[in-house]
């Protein structure tokens, strides 16, 4: 009897798959077929040195994908069959799905452009293979997240006309600058922006306490596809730290360029997650940890562990990490305040916290709570009580970097603003930090180019020089906008939730 | 502080088994459970073994079916037919 045919390990399929695959050009030069990966001035010498750890081939990818799909998608179609939207803790945990919809699932599509372009960009084919990979998943989020979104948006205000949000909306700009600025940076700075930076320091943060924090709030949708979604960020945070270490063991000249980029993109992810801590803890009516502790587990720990690792290379911790860090009492509490005042004019609902909810605050963030942020919270709902709601009547100046409005303060003094300012021809552009000043004042050519909605819209070039002018052209309707309690959201909640105690009671 | 690596799977059936082989091959493992999702601390250094894990469930398993119930990890990832191994070269 003839042998079984022996089957390729792991390994030896790896490199059969991925080696071998292109050529070295003949009619046009290599320089002229790939005229980016040089510029930025990291030198390869051995593109076979780069490694996909999980060793994945395309076969086995289709393989995993599809059966991913399957089972997101089943859960999907039961979710919607069942009503469940009317198991969620309550309505106002929705407005965090609403910023994700909002300001996360188009960074999956540009990531998805981001990485065809890094698919076809790269020299060496083992890392195009794994780029090309990553695009496809990253198209793969965008469609299931909005497939789940779709049936919410059956229910609830805030998931409509979501492109000319994406376009039009000013606060919105926080997370699609810090796209653009990495899709219109270099291939290697990108990759080291998104898949090492964004993706293997900081989007644990995202999708791990808050996607269990999902879970906990009844949300199935959101769970599922953020956990389908993260069994591929896990492939693509091997890859960004396969690209750190690739880049740092080819050419010592690679590693002041590396460090750079670690230092922007860290400080540039840090400040787009306290987006992501202001929905852990005040937009998850049911607690699974708040950001404090989820930053001591995934930076201070994780994190350190990571940049212990690759201390070998030469790499430091990134700069500023000690601010982000002092600041971990404070920054979910700050941005909150600020959307409070200023959700009249985004498609998202505000409110001041529970009493309870104020209580287990204090509990986690201590005496800085209740020494500058409960106080305000009780004026604030005081005066709602009475009658006035408490909304800015002018958009907030923003941070010419990261495009947050500048309400963070100063690393040592809570009570102090922190506003910094970079002339640059003739004009003055504000910062928020010292981290984004010298993202600013490192490529001052770049940032003075940013598109600032706010400035855009005092100007006239958003429909008018008004912020009711504005709010039109945004297509924004009142009723989505504003505070929660007494919203469209909050009055459609109460009356599902009777109904369905009144059909208890009934059939008892 | 210990230098943890850390793996994060689904909490469901299909991750069990993989759950229990982790547990049984690294004692130092510290299991933390969470809503949906259960992360696995070990210092420097985690192991899941083919052999444990078939044993676990009666069957064949191949490693690279992690990502299927894979939610997050971090260490450096060294994987062959038979280990898939986190650490950190510290």
């Amino acid at each position: 009897m003839a042998d079984k045919p022996r089957r390729l390990n792991l390994n030896q399929k790896y490199q059969l798959m991925t080696r071998g695959l292109d050529w070295e050009t003949t009619y046009q030069s290599m320089d002229d077929v790939f005229p980016y990966d040089k510029y930025e001035g990291i030198k390869i010498k051995d593109w076979d040195k780069w490694q996909d750890p999980f060793r994945l081939t395309m076969d086995a990818y289709w393989k995993y994908q599809a059966e991913k799909e399957r089972k997101l998608y089943a859960i999907l179609d039961s979710f919607a069959q069942n009503n469940s939207q009317l198991n969620i803790s309550d309505a106002r945990y929705m407005n965090a799905v609403k910023i994700w919809m909002q300001g996360v699932t188009p960074l999956e599509y540009a990531a998805f452009r981001g990485y065809a372009m890094l698919g076809r960009g790269f020299r060496g084919a083992g890392a195009r293979v794994a780029c090309q990979f990553q695009s496809i998943d990253e198209m793969r989020h965008y469609q299931t997240q909005m497939h789940a979104f779709s049936h919410y948006n059956k229910f609830f205000n805030g998931f409509r006309q979501y492109s000319r949000i994406r376009d039009r909306a000013w606060y919105l700009s926080i997370p699609k600058s810090y796209f653009e600025d990495a899709v219109t940076a270099g291939p290697f700075e990108l990759i080291t922006a998104i898949s090492f930076s964004f993706e293997y320091v900081l989007t644990n943060l995202l999708f791990m306490p808050f996607v269990s924090g999902a879970a906990y709030n009844g949300d199935m949708a959101t769970t599922t596809f953020g956990f389908s979604a993260q069994s591929d960020e896990s492939r693509h945070m091997t890859l960004g730290l396969e690209v750190i270490k690739f880049m740092l063991e080819q050419h010592e000249d690679n590693l002041p360029i590396v460090q750079r980029w670690l230092d922007k993109w860290f400080w540039r992810g840090y400040r787009l997650l306290g987006l992501v801590g202001t929905m852990m803890d005040y937009m998850l009516p049911k607690k699974v940890m708040s950001w404090r502790q989820a930053w001591e587990i995934y930076w201070e720990e994780s994190g350190m562990a990571l940049f212990n690792d690759l201390s070998r290379y030469g790499l430091r911790p990134p700069k500023y990490h000690e601010v982000a860090t002092k600041e971990k009492y404070r920054i979910t509490h700050e941005f909150w305040s600020t959307i409070y005042q200023f959700s009249h004019a985004t498609a998202l609902y505000t409110w001041i916290p529970t009493n309870e909810e104020l209580d287990w605050f204090s509990a986690e963030y201590g005496e800085l709570f209740d020494t500058v942020y409960r106080p305000r919270y009780e004026y604030w709902a005081e005066l709602h009580k009475n009658g006035e709601r408490f909304f800015q009547k002018r958009l907030p100046v923003v941070c010419n970097v990261c495009q947050i409005p500048i309400f963070h303060t100063m690393p040592d003094d809570p009570l102090m603003n922190c506003c910094l300012v970079t002339e640059y021809k003739g004009t003055k552009h504000q910062m928020c930090s010292q981290g984004c000043k010298d993202i600013f004042d490192h490529e001052p050519e770049k940032y003075c180019q940013a598109y600032i909605p706010p400035q855009q819209i005092y100007q006239g070039n958003c429909g008018g020089a008004t912020l009711e002018a504005y709010k039109e052209w945004l297509h924004i309707k009142e009723e989505e906008t504003g505070e929660y309690y007494g919203s469209e959201d909050h009055r459609m909640w109460e009356e599902w939730k009777a109904q369905a105690a009144g059909t208890a009671v009934a059939s008892a | 502080m210990a230098e943890n690596v850390f793996i994060a799977l689904q909490n469901n059936p299909d991750a069990r088994p993989i759950i229990e082989a982790i547990v049984d091959d690294n004692p130092a493992a510290v299991v933390n459970d969470s809503p949906g999702m259960v992360k696995i601390d070990c210092p420097k250094r985690l192991v899941i073994r083919r052999r444990t894990v078939e044993e676990k469930i009666g069957g064949e398993f191949n490693l690279q079916d992690i990502h299927l119930t894979l939610i997050s990890l971090a260490g450096n990832i060294e994987e062959d037919d038979d280990e898939f191994v986190l650490h950190w070269n510290i």
